[in-house]
């Protein structure tokens, strides 16, 4: 239910789209009101997003040390997991956001019968599953996106034409095909099934779980047909989204409403991710347990908001404890 | 032992039938721990004192109590970025699930740390997020009700607050962290465990967890020094409250009064001893743990305010602290923020070696596995590591010190030098990645023996394989609360391994000036002869 629920919501979302790029408002629809609306909402809800976090302070320093801390000069410390400078922290969350290192540690636990007849076995196997999907699936996002830009720059800059050279590298026949298209679907087709099928992972997940996945699937399957299938004119969708970037907006004019589909999707992802989990890409870098010093012993960190507290004194404790202490031999302040 | 759990097992994935979302309301016996008693929050001006308890319907909570949790919730998420951040940034990639050692050891889905976290999350969404209260369960949120706090009351008492899922987590997400601040929550309704709050009143009033007093305190020391005397013919000094020493020594009381943390405490004095140190004891601060760690930030700091007040009465230059793995995340991440800056104190220099602690060169504590490992270093411990030989040692990373610290290889330099044969248990179960005891954050009462003996297993699996490979027969250890529950867990799992303190070894292998022929180690065991 918690993985079908949104399927018929992105299901209904595009059959908006295609059914909405008949009505006679389509233009102003499609073309004006939902791409900056949806702009609008990204931006601003981001902002605010980012500020509400930014905006709290860190009182403490919490850092997860990963590593040998820095302490004797002749012990090697671990300058990435458990950094002690700021360059040491500038790579490790670098490494992060690149590279997922934390979910490179990725194991899991198995239960395993003994051979001998003994007690059955905790093992821990490798699982870089979760990681190699996520990296394709980011990056192939990102190789997507930055091939987008195309539409929105004119005239279009060499690295993008470098981009989409190196990304079409592989033919079918004498068509050029994207890579990061193909591996985009796959990689979040992966995100979607291991969540299915992996039954703890299904247990915990929830509707807002599936529902990106099916939108950036949608969007991915509407953006490969336009593309291999229906062939659209992709000077069109550059006039269009050019318009857009221009403040001149026009509706778009002879394409299809499969573009409207993508459209869609596309519109409702922006508007939808700064309210829902998606913001974890910004969330990493203001991550305390990843962003501050590992040797906090080394330099103090203030607490905005530290206040004075009831304490125990010693002079209280020595008053109830006096005459025992003397009677022990233990110095006191007071002799009475 | 009331474990119900047949030995041995294999542990499935075992979720209620019903969605998650649906509050489970009732305690799992041998889980949960008793409540605190009154005179507790007493003692300490905390809300709510009363009689109540857990398996009872009624917790006899304040009319208020949700406006009072969801105005505390609201406050804390203005005050730390970090829960603000972990309630938003979770994507639920499931990477901390069995990272956990309660999930390994319970299959209960909810002892995975993402969900956990979401049941503090789903309120969060349900009642502080427009979608969560137009949308409710459909987003994952959920109203606070009496089902959903006592649910809380259940699983952040099932944390040990060790902090392994945020070493694998993508965004270091931090259950501990949610733990902490969800264990502030219920503590403002009146919802504590006894096991946490019995002793932080204690220390409170007399400096140290367990109540010794001053002159209790002086006892057992004068009591060690019998003992070492009768080992090494050599009859030390030991200062307590002395002005005008240059460190302060602060350890956990727990090693005041159990075996096998006594031997450790030993094998501190006699380092002490020979090392020269200029050091005392204080009986006020004669705590470095801190169990106000495990109910709120407020009683943690009320708690480590003695350790510099302390050092600044008695005028010492710097503090070095003893095998204690709580006390040394409050020490190393905390005390400096909540109580310094220490300014009254110096920069840490060893006298001995000339040594500058750097790394501690603002808080101005030194752990002491760093300074013994320095004297080591510079040639200025003489050692006999053959003492140790009927020991074939393993090395258990308590979680505090790997994941809030990184104090890795002093302990293991020392363990090297101190014992001939000492033998690392799977890479994945040490250092950060290493299995909490299962009894942290005060769980190590006996009401929760069940989930104790559960939450053990990764150790105890992980002990049994280096006494299969390399006959492994002690599982050294520098936390006060593993000396405490490893044996219970050992008993329980891999029957033949004892457990020591890092120290204790220390203790064996030092040769003193002026000591007599040892003929047993400071536990009175023979020498030779030992299993190997």
């Amino acid at each position: 239910m918690k993985a079908v629920a949104p399927l018929l919501a992105v299901v209904g979302l595009a059959l908006a789209g295609w059914l909405g790029a008949g009505l006679s408002g389509a233009g102003l629809l499609f073309g004006l009101l939902l791409p900056y609306g949806a702009a609008l909402t990204f931006l601003a809800g981001i902002t605010w997003r980012i500020l509400s976090w930014a905006r709290a302070p860190v009182p403490f320093n919490i850092t997860t040390t990963c590593g040998q801390q820095y302490s004797l000069p002749w012990i090697r410390s671990d300058r990435l997991g458990n950094p002690h400078t700021r360059w040491g922290v500038a790579g490790r969350l670098t490494l992060e956001i690149l590279s997922f290192r934390s979910l490179l540690r990725n194991v899991r636990h198995e239960w395993v019968d003994d051979a001998g007849g003994a007690a059955p076995r905790l093992v821990f196997r490798a699982s870089l599953g979760l990681w190699f999907g996520a990296l394709v699936f980011h990056y192939s996002l990102l190789v997507v996106l930055l091939r987008h830009a195309r539409f929105f720059l004119d005239p279009t800059p060499g690295c993008l034409n470098g981009l989409e050279w190196l990304d079409s590298f592989f033919r079918v026949g004498a068509m050029p095909v994207f890579l990061s298209g193909i591996t985009l679907l796959a990689g979040a087709l992966f995100l979607l099934l291991r969540r299915i099928w992996t039954p703890w992972l299904r247990y915990l997940s929830l509707p807002a779980d599936f529902f990106p996945l099916y939108l950036l699937l949608g969007i991915a399957l509407t953006g490969c047909m336009m593309r291999y299938s229906s062939r659209v004119d992709v000077d069109a969708v550059k006039h269009f989204c050019l318009g857009l970037v221009r403040l001149h907006p026009a509706a778009p004019a002879g394409i299809g409403p499969l573009l409207y589909v993508h459209l869609t999707l596309v519109c409702v992802l922006f508007a939808y991710l700064p309210f829902s989990k998606l913001v974890h890409m910004a969330g990493l870098p203001l991550s305390p347990t990843r962003n501050l010093l590992g040797a906090s012993r080394m330099a103090r960190h203030e607490n905005p908001w530290n206040y004075p507290v009831k304490v125990h004194s010693y002079e209280e404790y020595e008053d109830e404890y006096r005459d025992k202490m003397k009677a022990a031999g233990i110095p006191v302040e007071k002799d009475s | 032992m009331s474990a119900n759990l047949e030995k041995p097992g294999k542990v499935a994935f075992n979720p209620s039938p019903r969605d998650w979302l649906e509050p489970n309301a009732k305690g799992t016996p041998g889980r949960w721990s008793y409540s605190a008693k009154p005179k507790a929050l007493q003692t300490l001006d905390l809300p709510n004192p009363r009689e109540w308890s857990p398996d009872q319907v009624d917790w006899k909570l304040p009319d208020n109590w949700k406006e009072i949790i969801l105005h505390g919730l609201k406050e804390r998420l203005d005050k730390y970025r970090s829960l603000r951040l972990f309630m938003d940034a979770c994507v639920r990639c499931g990477a901390c699930a069995d990272k956990c050692h309660f999930y390994i050891g319970t299959g209960d889905p909810k002892n995975m740390p993402v969900l956990r976290a979401e049941l503090l999350r789903s309120v969060y969404r349900g009642e502080m997020t427009m979608a969560g209260r137009l949308l409710g369960l459909l987003v994952g949120g959920r109203r606070l009700t009496p089902e959903v706090l006592k649910e809380w009351f259940y699983y952040f008492y099932q944390c040990t607050e060790c902090r392994r899922c945020s070493v694998f987590c993508p965004f270091g997400i931090d259950q501990a962290e949610i733990t902490m601040l969800g264990r502030e929550l219920l503590n403002l309704v009146g919802l504590n465990i006894n096991w946490v709050l019995d002793p932080a009143a204690k220390c409170f009033m007399t400096g140290n967890h367990l109540g010794i007093t001053p002159h209790a305190f002086k006892a057992n020391m004068d009591f060690f020094v019998d003992s070492i005397e009768e080992v090494t013919g050599v009859r030390l000094d030991v200062p307590i409250n002395k002005k005008g020493a240059d460190v302060l020594f602060v350890a956990p009381s727990g090693d005041l009064v159990a075996e096998p943390g006594v031997y450790t405490l030993m094998g501190y004095l006699l380092m002490l001893h020979q090392s020269g140190l200029n050091y005392t004891w204080s009986t006020y601060a004669s705590e470095g743990g801190n169990f106000g760690l495990f109910a709120s930030q407020e009683l943690m700091k009320r708690l480590n305010a003695k350790i510099y007040a302390e050092a600044r009465r008695l005028g010492v230059k710097w503090i070095l602290g003893g095998e204690c793995g709580h006390m040394w995340r409050v020490v190393h991440q905390y005390m400096d923020t909540m109580n310094g800056p220490a300014d009254f104190l110096q920069e840490p220099v060893s006298p001995i070696t000339g040594t500058r602690f750097t790394n501690a060169r603002s808080t101005r504590m030194v752990h002491v596995a760093e300074f013994t490992a320095d004297l080591i270093h510079h040639g200025k411990l003489k050692l006999a590591p053959a003492r140790n030989d009927r020991y074939r040692v393993t090395f258990h990373d308590s979680c505090n010190p790997a994941r809030s610290m990184g104090l890795l290889e002093e302990p293991r330099y020392i363990l090297k030098n101190v014992c001939s044969h000492f033998y690392e248990m799977p890479a994945e179960t040490i250092r950060e990645k290493t299995f909490c005891c299962g009894c942290g954050a005060g769980l190590g009462n006996e009401e929760c023996m069940d989930l104790r003996m559960r939450g053990g297993i990764p150790r105890a699996q992980a002990v049994r394989s280096v006494r299969e490979k390399h006959g492994v027969n002690l599982l050294s250890c520098m936390c006060a609360i593993d000396r405490a529950v490893l044996p219970t867990l050992m008993e329980y799992w891999v029957p033949e391994v004892g457990v020591a303190g890092l120290h204790e070894l220390v203790g064996n292998a030092l040769v003193l000036e002026g000591e007599k022929e040892r003929t047993t180690n400071l536990r009175g065991e023979p020498l030779e002869g030992g299993e190997a």
